[in-house]
């Protein structure tokens, strides 16, 4: 098994997100993380699926994405072409004794103070999984009281777009 | 981008299509072909929503409608009353509607309309989608929603047909807004007709049935995801063809997407060519006649051993829209172990799905058929034609040892058997035969001999007992000069004989030939070989010595239909010429038969197919030395 990061870009019409995460579900395809979210096409929105299979299954997930007929494009985002983030907000408990501490490892990991409370505070993060990971694994000894994180999100490197590609081919035949 | 070996259609920017269906699938329209095109042009017309779903289905070409009413899609129901164009059909149960839609696309090639009303009359048009999806049958099955305002307030009669449809279909909507009606319904078809065909549902809202609107044709379809590739790839035809010219065991392997790509007249032109053996199976059977010398016959679970062991010992298989199903292969780890593979199919996600594949081919089969006979052609001129006659010698040997047999039954009772073969016998290879699911579909696959693509229908891959008489009902409606048998088991029979109403009423007179051993068939098979012989729950009480409940004769008449009972082997022809003498209402006839007889060959569930049993415990010893 390894990781792998679909971009998929869908129509942005009501129940598409249902169709995709219902087909990984029926066909028996594990999803790590998922996220979704606009683009700078109103008309298109961007599914970033991140899902734990062998190459042969993953090659049937992205032919049964294909035939969703809401589903206009899929790429595969190569870790060594694509810059890959997820967002943590974490609330950490924060008092006189420890702040200046927990700051230092805020710091150290360039997150950022959101949210200040006498006994607590909220940071927020974003970063790839390993640097988001070892951020909790750093705040931990100072009492993690609630996290929330966010699937990941991925663009690839370079001056190509993968929504304007998909768009060119639409022009053509239009 | 996400590559595999295979030649995925490339999604990668993929185009609007801004096609009109008229221009696009009316110069395409070829007999029998699924098409919902019209030359309709009409202006931008005031009308209710409700009038604007009939004028749409008028405009995309929908003779007949199977349907029954309700509270949601009551002002549908309206308009629908004056259609000249739209025949509507009043089922008596919306599963019966769905499979009626289902026999009337599998008979005429044209896409299969269904409708109900929202909740109960939606979910029970569940199943019949099922089936649809899974034997890629064109179906667009319109339901009506409760109002916009009280979607998702548990209101009368709400379920989320799209969200309960989602799995079970090609695509599906939810229109809301009566201006999307005509687009909608427009897609739908298209959708449901082109690729590979499937199922689509369109749920409109009762509110947005009731609105005013505007109407007008032809309509822009908006699906920019949408491009099915029907066009193969010029280099796997040529090694495809490189192969078939040099391989010396070769075995087309051809399923039902031949017959949905009306392409047996070239598949024909391909196998005279080729010289290689066929094996149809269980959704392809008439795609090539059984007349025809190189047809093997079904492979498969229930298959003949002439086909289940040239796949087994093939060293090409050349797969024309098929699935490599389980009930195909047996157990893939051991299937066709030696045998070069090129599969072709118009759904790429079919293509190394189940069995690992060297030459791909993404296409409509009538295009890569059109492609690769010359290619074939080329090479034979190129290197002479392969040898074949080894090959052959051996087929023939099995054909010779082990054909389509059974022996006669130890009760004293009719061989089932001996009924369907003097049923396809007596009524010929231009009638329509429609089988429920069980051991009487595969005798029916087994024992009549099909001449004609169309003239076999079934329910393949969902195996939905039940399937037979509603469907039978779809293919007479659109087949109305054909004999249309439904041939049908008693528990099948007892699931949705309800529609004999609706052929009695609408005057639609297919045959039902029950093959009643009193039993869930298939079942108590099963149960004789795998679990000791304990009869757990299968003994319906239909049949010979049984208190009959119901009994079928009097059933038929109850139903304006005419019943006959035939339970010696002597009046077997005789009650079957009978009942092709009536042609102006519905026959029933119950054959009692033995509840011992069983479907052989057979290979288990699970097991390798060279554990194919001839009969109970006679497994043949292979004999390779022609190897």
């Amino acid at each position: 098994m390894s990781r792998h990061t679909l971009s998929v870009l869908v129509e942005n019409k009501p129940g598409v997100l249902t169709r995709v995460a219902g087909l990984f579900a029926r066909r028996a395809f594990n999803i790590h993380s998922l996220a979704v979210g606009p683009t700078e096409h109103d008309d298109i929105s961007r599914v970033t699926v991140v899902v734990d299979v062998d190459e042969h299954p993953l090659e049937q997930v992205t032919k049964q994405l294909n035939k969703l007929v809401n589903v206009i494009k899929i790429v595969e985002l190569e870790p060594t072409s694509s810059v890959q983030r997820e967002l943590l907000l974490v609330k950490v408990r924060a008092d006189q004794g420890t702040r200046t501490a927990v700051l230092e490892v805020v710091e150290l990991f360039r997150a950022k103070i959101v949210d200040v409370h006498p006994d607590a505070v909220v940071v927020e993060a974003t970063g790839t999984a390993e640097k988001l990971a070892a951020l909790l694994a750093a705040l931990e000894p100072y009492g993690v009281r609630e996290i929330v994180q966010s699937g990941a999100v991925a663009i690839g490197r370079g001056p190509r777009s993968i929504t304007d590609r998909a768009l060119e081919r639409v022009a053509r035949t239009a | 981008m996400v590559q595999g070996p295979t030649p995925a259609p490339s999604r990668t920017g993929s185009a609007t299509v801004s096609a009109r269906p008229a221009a696009r699938t009316a110069p395409a329209a070829k007999p029998g072909r699924p098409t919902t095109g019209t030359t309709v042009s009409v202006p931008a017309t005031p009308v209710t929503g409700a009038e604007s779903i009939v004028r749409s289905l008028e405009a995309v070409g929908v003779d007949t409608v199977f349907g029954i009413p309700g509270g949601a899609i009551l002002p549908l129901y309206d308009p629908l009353m004056d259609s000249t164009k739209v025949r509507h059909v009043l089922v008596r149960h919306e599963q019966g509607g769905g499979h009626a839609a289902s026999g009337y696309a599998h008979a005429s090639g044209k896409v299969g309309v269904c409708m109900a009303t929202s909740g109960p009359g939606a979910t029970n048009l569940v199943t019949p989608i099922a089936d649809a999806n899974i034997d890629s049958i064109p179906m667009v099955a319109i339901t009506g929603q409760v109002g916009a305002a009280l979607i998702g307030t548990d209101a009368f009669q709400e379920a989320d047909i799209v969200g309960i449809t989602m799995p079970v279909t090609k695509h599906n909507y939810l229109v809301t807004d009566p201006a999307d009606i005509p687009r909608t319904i427009a897609e739908a078809f298209h959708i449901a007709s082109t690729g590979r065909p499937g199922p689509v549902l369109v749920d409109i809202a009762k509110s947005a049935m009731q609105a005013q609107t505007t109407f007008s044709w032809p309509q822009e379809l908006d699906l920019p995801g949408y491009h099915p590739v029907t066009k193969p790839h010029a280099k796997q035809i040529r090694e495809a063809a490189r192969l078939l010219a040099t391989s010396r065991k070769p075995v087309l392997y051809v399923g039902g997407g031949v017959l949905r790509a009306d392409a047996t007249a070239a598949l024909r032109r391909l196998v005279d060519l080729s010289g290689a053996p066929v094996v149809t199976t269980l959704m392809a059977r008439g795609a090539l006649p059984d007349s025809h010398p190189q047809n093997l016959g079904m492979p498969g679970m229930h298959g003949t051993v002439p086909a289940v062991a040239a796949l087994q010992q093939a060293d090409l298989i050349v797969a024309l829209g098929a699935r490599f199903d389980d009930r195909v292969t047996g157990n893939l780890d051991s299937f066709a172990p030696n045998a070069t593979i090129v599969h072709a199919d118009i759904d790429p996600a079919e293509i190394g799905k189940n069995r690992t594949v060297d030459v791909p081919i993404v296409g409509d089969l009538r295009e890569v058929l059109a492609d690769l006979l010359p290619e074939l052609e080329r090479e034979h001129a190129a290197q002479g034609k392969p040898d074949v006659e080894g090959w052959w010698r051996l087929i023939d040997s099995w054909r010779e040892t082990y054909p389509l047999g059974y022996t006669p039954t130890a009760d004293g009772l009719l061989a089932p058997q001996h009924v369907i073969e003097r049923l396809g016998a007596l009524s010929g290879p231009e009638s329509i035969y429609v089988a429920g699911v069980g051991q009487h579909q595969m005798w029916a696959a087994q024992f009549i001999r099909y001449e004609n693509p169309r003239t076999w229908i079934n329910s393949g891959g969902l195996g939905t007992m039940g399937f037979s008489v509603p469907a039978a009902m779809g293919a007479k409606v659109a087949r109305p000069d054909a004999t249309v048998w439904s041939i049908d088991g008693d528990g099948c029979f007892q699931m949705t004989n309800q529609e004999l109403a609706t052929c009695v009423i609408n005057e639609i007179p297919i045959k039902v030939a029950i093959v009643n051993n009193s039993s869930l068939g298939m079942v108590r098979q099963w149960q004789t070989l795998f679990y000791n012989e304990r009869y757990s729950n299968t003994d319906l009480h239909t049949g010979h010595g049984s208190r009959r409940v119901p009994d079928f004769v009097k059933m038929a008449d109850a139903y304006g239909a005419v019943g006959l009972r035939c339970e010696s082997e002597a009046d077997v022809d005789a009650t079957i010429k009978r009942a092709l003498e009536i042609d102006d209402q519905p026959v029933v006839v119950d054959f009692t038969v033995s509840a011992d007889a069983m479907v052989w060959p057979m290979v288990a569930a699970g097991v390798s197919n060279d554990e194919i049993q001839y009969a109970r415990g006679l497994t043949p010893s292979w004999d390779r030395d022609e190897d």
